[in-house]
């Protein structure tokens, strides 16, 4: 890709996420906000392939807008609040100025820090580099990679323990 | 006009703030953990946009955003699955009315 198309891509896919984002946000219907919450998934697997990470955009869309959001549809539907489901706090207004001085805080710390850039790599797959990085025997992420399916398996079986008819 | 990493780190900004401001300000809780994933996406646009401008070659960003992937995936299905259950016992996913441990 050229780096016209790519500047082309990723205001598109920045925005399309920002104002799906604050969809999901504002939606007073929550099931809408739910579904909106699929193109916010997947427009920021688009900004993975920009960046050049094309394994994380195909996980980007299998886990978030395949399986976690069919989890939040289900949950939901189970739940039955759907159309005023989404109201505000009393706490709206200092979570608007809380929000508002992160932003402020972030946008001048990352505009102001002298990051130590390298130059363009070509585009390349990664597949086989993740997966070089992830189980090389010196410093790969083997016991990481274990305690992940670990906390997988318990994160499943304590659901199945808690969503269960008693 | 090219894309550098501030690009990227200001819309993660954006999508980060626009999760918190969500998170708080919401009464139902699976609407809450929909802000937490926005979040939680946020975050992963920043370990990848670092990981191709500042250490391209060593993909270690690309490696922490699985693992954050992971992470989120255990903590929807637990999330969830606590709110189905507070559901069938109090009829409600209303944060401000699940005060059972407020003095």
């Amino acid at each position: 890709m050229t780096g016209v198309g790519i500047a082309i891509g990723f205001w598109v896919l920045a925005v399309v996420a920002v104002a799906s984002a604050l969809a999901v946000v504002l939606w007073r219907n929550i099931l809408r906000a739910a579904l909106i919450l699929v193109l916010c998934f997947v427009s920021i697997a688009g900004i993975y392939i920009t960046l050049n990470a094309d394994f994380l955009a195909a996980v980007q869309v299998l886990i978030y807008a395949g399986a976690i959001a069919i989890v939040i549809v289900f949950a939901v539907m189970l739940t039955r609040d759907a159309p005023r489901g989404n109201q505000l706090n009393r706490f709206w207004f200092p979570a608007l100025v809380i929000s508002a001085l992160m932003l402020i805080v972030i946008i001048y710390t990352s505009l102001s820090t002298d990051w130590k850039t390298v130059a363009e790599l070509a585009s390349e797959p990664t597949t086989s580099a993740i997966a070089t990085a992830l189980f090389d025997k010196e410093k790969g992420f083997i016991l990481p990679f274990e305690i992940a399916s670990v906390l997988l398996l318990a994160a499943t079986i304590g659901a199945i323990a808690l969503a269960r008819e008693k | 006009m090219t894309i550098g990493l501030n690009h990227y780190l200001i819309l993660a900004g954006i999508l980060f703030c626009i999760g918190l401001y969500g998170a708080l300000s919401r009464r139902n809780a699976v609407a809450i953990l929909m802000c937490i994933e926005i979040m939680l996406n946020a975050v992963n646009i920043t370990m990848v946009a670092f990981s191709r401008y500042i250490v391209a070659s060593a993909l270690t960003g690309q490696i922490f955003a699985i693992f954050i992937m992971t992470v989120a995936a255990a903590e929807a299905a637990v999330g969830l699955a606590i709110f189905i259950s507070l559901y069938r016992h109090r009829e409600t996913v209303d944060v401000e009315r699940m005060d059972l441990l407020k003095w």
